[in-house]
Formats: C-alpha cells, sequence, structure tokens
C-alpha cells in the first residue's frame, strides 16, 4: 500500500510524467495509417547511427586517443566511427527535409521541430572537436584554419581549437551529452504529441470547419 | 471575439493538433528499432570493409625544418622579428592587431588575449635560452637583446631578403649570401640545428607542470611556415578549395559544412579581411532561422504551397477518396 501524499515532489513529479507519456504512448503498438512512406525510415535511422556512434566512440574512448593509430582494431573502430558519423549527417539531413516538407510543427509540435533543429546544429560542433582530436594531419590543419573562425567571434578565448585536452573532453564528454539530451527531449515530444497528420485537402478542411469542433487530443507547445 | 476564443477557434481548425480519430495500422517500435540497428551496424561496418579511413601521420618541427630548412629559419626569422601571421594577429593570441570586425563590433578585441603568444620569445628566444653549454649562442641572444628595436628590425629585415635566395646544404644547414645580419644568423642556426634534433618540438610544449596537451605553440609556429598549408593544397584542403568539407585522401569529410564553406568561394568573402566574421555571423543569422521556420511567414508555409506532401501521403490521400 502507498504511503505517499499528495505533496510529495516525487508522486506529483510521476503523475505528471505518466500523465504527459502514458506506457502505451511511450512504446506504442499502433500508429495512425497515414504513417506509411520511406521517409519516415530516417527519423529511426539517425537515431540507431548515433547508437553505432556512440558505441565506436566509448571503445576508442576506452582504449585513448592514439590507440587506433597503431593497430589494426583500433583503426578499424576508428574507421566504424567515422563511417557512422557520416551516415548520422545524412540520415538526419533527410530526416529534418521530409519534416520540412511534411510542416512537422503543426499541431503543437514546434518543440519537435526545435529539438531536431539545435540537435543538427550541436552536432556540428561535435564532429568538429573529433575532427581536431584525431591527432594526425587533419586534426593539425583543421585546428589551425577553424581557429580563425573561433578567434573572430570571440569564441576561440575560451574554446582553443589548438589545445588537444580541451578539444578531446569536448568530444567525448560534453557534446555528446548535449547531442543526447537533445535527442531524448526529440524523442519524447515526438511520442506525446504523435505523429504529425497529412496536410488535410480542401474539401476535408471544409468538412472539419463545422460548428461541431471535436476535442484536442494533442496539447499545444 | 476576446482573444481566448480567437485561441479556441484556431485550436478546432487547426486539425493537425487533434486526435487521429482515422485508421490505425499495426507497429512495434521495438522491432523497428531493433532492425534499423543492425541495418545501419551493417551498413557502418561494409563501410568500414571497403573505404577504412584516412590517418596521414602530423607534421612536426623535426620532419618541417629537416625536409625545408630554409622555410623553417625564414619563418623563425619573421616570428623574432613579429612580422610573421601570428606576430600580427591579435587576440587571443597578442595586441599586434585588433582582430576581424563588424562595423562596430569588435568581440575578438573585447574578450582579449587569453592565450598570449609573444612570437619572439615563445617561438625563438626562450627555446634557444634552454640550449646549455653554448657560451657563442647566448652571447648572440644577449647581443640580439641588448640592441635598439630599429638595429633588430635592421638585422632581421636584411637576412630575410637574403633568405629568399638561400639554398639548403646537404648536411641540413642553409647558405645565405653574406651580409650584416648581426648575431641573428648565429640564433637561427642554432634552432635550426635543435628543431631537426626534434629538441624545439618538445620545448615549444614545455610548461611549468609535466603533463601537457595544450600544442598551440606547435601548432601556431607550423602554421605560419608552408609545411602545412603545403600539405593542405595537394589533399584540396584549403579554404579556396572548400577545403572545410574536404578531407585528407578521397575520403567525405565534413560534408555537412558545404553552405558555411560555400561563402569563403565569393566576394566580398573571399577577398575580405573580416571574412570569418561575416560569414559567420550569416551562418548564425540562418541557423536561427532554421531552428524558428515554425514561426516565419511564408517559410512555414512554402510545404503546403508545393504539395510533396502528396508524395509522401499518398497512400492515405488514395485511401481517402
Amino acid at each position: 500500500m502507498s504511503v505517499s501524499d499528495q505533496r510529495s515532489w516525487t508522486v506529483r513529479l510521476r503523475r505528471r510524467a505518466v500523465g504527459a507519456l502514458p506506457p502505451e504512448k511511450l512504446l506504442p503498438d499502433g500508429q495512425p495509417a497515414y504513417v506509411s512512406s520511406w521517409i519516415y525510415v530516417f527519423g529511426v535511422l539517425s537515431l540507431t547511427s548515433l547508437v553505432v556512434i556512440i558505441g565506436s566512440g566509448s571503445i576508442l574512448t576506452l582504449k585513448g586517443p592514439g590507440w587506433w593509430h597503431f593497430t589494426g582494431v583500433g583503426h578499424f573502430f576508428n574507421s566504424m566511427h567515422l563511417w557512422s558519423v557520416e551516415l548520422f549527417f545524412f540520415f538526419m539531413v533527410v530526416h529534418l527535409w521530409g519534416k520540412y516538407w511534411m510542416a512537422a510543427w503543426r499541431g503543437g509540435r514546434r518543440r519537435v521541430w526545435i529539438t531536431g533543429a539545435v540537435t543538427f546544429l550541436v552536432a556540428i560542433p561535435c564532429a568538429l572537436t573529433g575532427y581536431v582530436s584525431q591527432q594526425n594531419f587533419d586534426a593539425q590543419w583543421i585546428s589551425t584554419q577553424a581557429k580563425d573562425a573561433m578567434n573572430s567571434v570571440g569564441v576561440g578565448a575560451f574554446f582553443n581549437l589548438t589545445n588537444f585536452g580541451q578539444m578531446y573532453s569536448y568530444h567525448v564528454l560534453l557534446l555528446p551529452v548535449a547531442v543526447v539530451v537533445l535527442v531524448a527531449a526529440h524523442v519524447l515530444l515526438v511520442r506525446k504529441h504523435g505523429v504529425v497528420p497529412p496536410f488535410p485537402l480542401a474539401e476535408e478542411s471544409a468538412a472539419q470547419e463545422s460548428p461541431d469542433p471535436s476535442p484536442s487530443g494533442a496539447e499545444a507547445s | 471575439m476576446t482573444r481566448a476564443e480567437r485561441r479556441a477557434r484556431r485550436q478546432r481548425l487547426d486539425m493537425a493538433s487533434r486526435a487521429w480519430k482515422g485508421p490505425y495500422r499495426r507497429y512495434d517500435l521495438v522491432k523497428e528499432a531493433s532492425i534499423a540497428l543492425g541495418v545501419v551496424l551493417a551498413l557502418t561496418v561494409l563501410l568500414t570493409i571497403l573505404f577504412s579511413s584516412p590517418d596521414d601521420p602530423p607534421s612536426t618541427i623535426k620532419s618541417w625544418a629537416t625536409a625545408d630548412p630554409v622555410d623553417f629559419v625564414t619563418t623563425a626569422t619573421t616570428e623574432l622579428d613579429g612580422s610573421s601571421a601570428m606576430g600580427g594577429y591579435g587576440p587571443p593570441y597578442n595586441h599586434a592587431s585588433n582582430g576581424q570586425h563588424i562595423l562596430f563590433i569588435r568581440v575578438q578585441k573585447w574578450l582579449g588575449v587569453s592565450h598570449p603568444i609573444n612570437t619572439a620569445q615563445d617561438f625563438v628566444i626562450t627555446p634557444l635560452q634552454s640550449i646549455t653549454g653554448q657560451p657563442s649562442l647566448q652571447q648572440a641572444i644577449a647581443r640580439y637583446q641588448a640592441a635598439s628595436d630599429k638595429q633588430q628590425g635592421d638585422w632581421t629585415g636584411a637576412y630575410e631578403k637574403g633568405l629568399k635566395d638561400a639554398k639548403a646544404r646537404p648536411d641540413g644547414s642553409i647558405a645565405v649570401a653574406k651580409g650584416d645580419y648581426g648575431p641573428v644568423p648565429t640564433m637561427l642556426r642554432y634552432l635550426l640545428g635543435f628543431a631537426q634534433s626534434g629538441g624545439l618540438d618538445g620545448a615549444l610544449l614545455a610548461s611549468k607542470q609535466f603533463y601537457q596537451t595544450d600544442y598551440t605553440k606547435p601548432l601556431l609556429f607550423m602554421s605560419d611556415g608552408s609545411v602545412l598549408s603545403d600539405r593542405a593544397m595537394a589533399e584540396h584542403l584549403l579554404g579556396k578549395q572548400w577545403g572545410m568539407m574536404n578531407e585528407t585522401g578521397s575520403y567525405p569529410g565534413q560534408v555537412w559544412l558545404w553552405l558555411y564553406t560555400f561563402w569563403y568561394q565569393i566576394k566580398p568573402f573571399s577577398t575580405s579581411a573580416n571574412a570569418d566574421i561575416l560569414v559567420l555571423t550569416i551562418m548564425g543569422v540562418l541557423s536561427l532561422a532554421f531552428v524558428l521556420i515554425p514561426f516565419i511567414p511564408g517559410v512555414n508555409a512554402l510545404p503546403r504551397w508545393i504539395p510533396i506532401y502528396k508524395l509522401i501521403w499518398r497512400d492515405h490521400y488514395r485511401a481517402i477518396g
């Protein structure tokens, strides 16, 4: 028997979380019939690419930044890390274009778009810090060139691309955490609001403008 | 109609915010994610096996000074008199200039010098002072430091002219025509030898602590010479070669930076001294617009006007007739 009371912060948080995302909404076993196009695949492909990035990156991190230069296994995982990043950006760009043409921010879903767009933008410095952490010629060239852009807007004063230690910290911890938190928020918002429905055709819109409104199923952001 | 009534009407008409009342299809989220993970993993492994990844070894000051001693000594001389790119860079390294700006906005200057670098002291004199047991070198340094700024400039200026016709000898030293160079040739002869032995690589990393992870000094020194840019040009990595989105070899690089690097290819950015801040400002505005697309009139209506959605949802529209 529960001993919790109405004033418990924990109970209130749980009620709010379950209210916003009941289990059947969080892990659905059905989708509206209109969710039927290959374009929908690119969201989950972006997500799973991120899983491969984090997996391969974690192995590289476990062995340290120099390991992959001297071992075949290390080079293999570095290659996996590179290609999963390329795939991640490719899938994410297609996903974003698809969602743009669906106007997927409709129906109180603006935060879904915003978290997706910000994820793309945060992934860029996440990749950049990886490139300058490679400890090879590529890292030397990119860091000495990109520093001018950072310096020109003052960012270089506290974000030094030629400081390997700082860039490695950003790459293996701070920026990946930011990406993961943003992706988690994005996915939870998608689950909360559901997949954006198709545009109504003209006759459909006219029919829907009847004086008998049906209740709103999705919360406005 | 009150504001609340208008909002209620908007929500009523916003069909996209209503719960879907139409048909559903069976969907296994966990199964779909598992299959997607398998597909991406297989694709990644396939690309890895087929193409691997590039790993061109880094340049070192030792390899640079050995392969191209004339360029090394020429660069070091410009570091000594402050005429190098780094010597006149400005913040965050020194106060030699104000850095880039847009109109009255000088963020680079406002944030000041956070990574102080005195090219003469840090790249030449301090490393030379770490070489012990060489009285002629220490005398040359003392003579150089005791001279007036004008005298120092005359020596280095004359030596830089002499270096234009300098030749590398088989033993790794350089031959420069005779001239009034004061102690400069002695200093740079020792610096060249120090660099060719690998000592300068370590000296530029030395700090107050044992562990070191900051490569700012050796990287900035090398970036003033041609050691990095020559390799970059051969690999199509220069800014004017769309290098920002390229990678060594024939690998795809940061392709997502295509728009960012595009601006550097066209005027006025390709010729502006403030290109970086101009391009970053444009990209900052465009990035903000990208995030705020749902709120931008016209841009947020474009998907309704251009009916790509009819292709995406063709099954749905076919089903409803």
